[in-house]
């Protein structure tokens, strides 16, 4: 980042419009999109998680679904065992302390490793906790997963009051300031003299060790951080859904958070959360035209990777920024 | 300052640092001369904390560091700089000496305020890449630098830690004949300022009469002479290693 105070620059205008917009959702989607939508942010900020790990530390995490379903289970498990305190102002919390734990002891064995070693390591714990869900059957519900039930947000109670109409009230503005929390929290710490660190980390670990960072400490701060993001994310989610199940720590949603990763371009501050969004309307879309809806979500990686290597929202980027080179050289 | 005993390191069946003992005195700039293959990067490495000795001991200021990790020996006050440069390739000049600074005041696990916030802290880095030469490239990336720029880069890392103790590897490598003698005069001014002591791997010979104060030279990892540099280049041994004069 350049001395420019970052309130003067236009991207900063671009984010303050669109989350004006995003305000105004409600009265102009349907309450289908609405949920695609919010299903989109809960997703964004699980990315913004994710993305911490991969491109500010270069570690490629593909056992972040497990984080996610401790944030979704917290909920469920909330619900289950402590009906009196189903209230969003304490599930919330709940959820980002079980993920602060499970992501401490996931980061502590991981961080030893990094490369494939790290990537194969979090893939084999997420697929532990994947079979503990299914098969603690009395504790977690197993295959069936546990019903998640609309909370009491703040003192207002949501019993008799369905689903969609929870979500496209009031839960879609308190999604939305945490989104956006969420966001400008994460865009600190990538900024900060930490996010720095975790960057000289990337780029150069002995380097980074000799001049006083502590590597695997560090590292370990990162995934905890990244897996506070994802829970935080899982816990939201669960909600919109309304049902949480096993599936969400196995490997293939894993999977999934790297490809909608990719898909935004993971480079970019903002890619995860593009990435996020567009995938959740790709799959919807994918899975209403096909039963081979995964031959799509393939294909759309093969040409990614081959056309667009920076992603969505790093390609409009690039773009941008070789038109604005272009003006300032008086080119095209 | 720095006291070296009986110092060993095996890599395998091969032993690189045999028997090594000195002592560097403070505000003293000692240079380690030898052959390639003497074992002068592994003496680094091992004063630095890259790895560990198997046998001796390394104490500083009087407190054993030997197996102490090098995150320790850099509180402590021991810095390096690469043989071969190390450098943050992905950041820019500034951010590579910047990052040095918020180490060093402790500034580095803060994570909300943004790294320009730290006025003072960039102000700083911007002074340390003036007193080396490059504050004209702050903004570029190293990739973008000379072999000698990125050298002195890599240097004013090491001397950005406000070590007391500087381990300089070979610092004037790949920077062009002319220009050493410039870059030695910007090192060593700024490490007399600082009054840190320092050690410096050089093969120049010149170089190593005219900046240090004592020259060890090493020789299949053992120290076989130490002193003031013209004294130890009319020792007939020293001639044998350094120059391949026979008697």
């Amino acid at each position: 980042m350049d001395d420019k105070n970052f309130v003067l620059r236009p991207a900063f205008f671009i984010c303050t419009a669109i989350f004006i917009g995003l305000l105004f959702l409600p009265q102009i989607l349907p309450v289908y999109q609405l949920m695609l939508i919010e299903s989109g942010l809960t997703f964004a900020i699980m990315g913004l998680g994710f993305n911490l790990l991969l491109r500010y530390t270069g570690l490629l995490s593909f056992g972040h679904g497990a984080l996610f379903a401790t944030g979704a289970y917290a909920v469920g498990m909330m619900g289950r065992y402590f009906p009196d305190l189903y209230r969003i102002e304490i599930l919330i919390p709940a959820a980002l302390a079980a993920s602060l734990i499970m992501s401490a002891i996931f980061g502590f064995v991981c961080v030893r490793h990094t490369r494939v070693f790290f990537s194969i390591l979090a893939l084999a714990l997420s697929m532990v906790l994947f079979a503990l869900l299914v098969k603690l059957y009395d504790l977690t519900g197993g295959s069936d997963g546990i019903h998640i039930d609309l909370p009491i947000m703040f003192g207002k109670s949501y019993e008799g009051v369905k689903r969609f109409e929870f979500l496209s009230g009031g839960y879609y503005y308190f999604l939305l300031c945490i989104f956006a929390a969420a966001s400008i929290l994460m865009f600190a710490i990538v900024n900060s003299p930490f996010g720095r660190a975790l960057q000289s980390i990337r780029d150069n670990e002995v380097r980074a060790e000799m001049i006083g960072i502590r590597v695997r400490r560090y590292r370990w701060y990162a995934f905890i951080i990244s897996g506070i993001f994802t829970g935080l994310g899982g816990a939201l989610w669960s909600f919109v859904n309304g049902h949480v199940s096993p599936e969400i720590s196995e490997w293939v949603f894993s999977g999934e958070i790297v490809y909608m990763t990719l898909l935004g371009g993971f480079m970019i501050f903002v890619g995860p959360i593009i990435g996020a969004i567009l995938f959740t309307y790709m799959k919807l879309y994918a899975i209403s035209i096909t039963q081979y809806w995964m031959f799509i979500i393939g294909a759309t990686l093969i040409i990614l990777v081959l056309l667009l290597p920076e992603g969505v929202a790093g390609g409009f980027a690039k773009l941008f920024a070789g038109r604005k080179r272009a003006n300032s050289t008086g080119v095209g | 300052m720095l006291k070296v005993e009986d110092l060993v390191k095996d890599f395998g069946k091969s032993r690189v640092i045999n028997s090594a003992s000195f002592e560097v005195r403070e505000d003293e700039i000692v240079a380690l001369v030898g052959p390639n293959g003497a074992g002068k990067t592994t003496l680094v490495n091992l004063i630095s904390g890259h790895i560990l000795p198997t046998s001796g001991k390394i104490e500083f200021n009087g407190r054993d560091i030997t197996t102490a990790s090098p995150y320790l020996r850099i509180q402590r006050g021991i810095a390096r700089n690469f043989q071969i440069t190390n450098l943050f390739e992905d950041s820019s000049v500034l951010d590579n000496v910047r990052i040095c600074l918020f180490s060093v005041y402790g500034k580095i696990s803060k994570g909300i305020f943004p790294a320009n916030y730290y006025r003072e802290i960039t102000r700083e880095a911007e002074d340390i890449l003036a007193e080396f030469g490059i504050v004209d490239q702050k903004h570029e990336m190293p990739s973008n630098l000379s072999e000698g720029d990125k050298k002195v880069l890599d240097t004013a890392m090491a001397f950005a830690l406000k070590s007391r103790f500087l381990l300089l590897d070979e610092p004037t490598s790949g920077v062009a004949t002319g220009d050493k003698f410039k870059v030695m005069d910007t090192i060593v001014a700024a490490i007399k300022k600082q009054k840190m002591a320092c050690m410096i791997i050089e093969h120049d010979m010149d170089i190593v009469s005219d900046y240090s104060d004592r020259v060890l030279v090493l020789s299949e990892g053992e120290v076989i002479a130490q002193g003031k540099a013209a004294e130890i280049m009319e020792q007939e041994n020293v001639k044998v290693i350094l120059f391949g004069v026979k008697k």
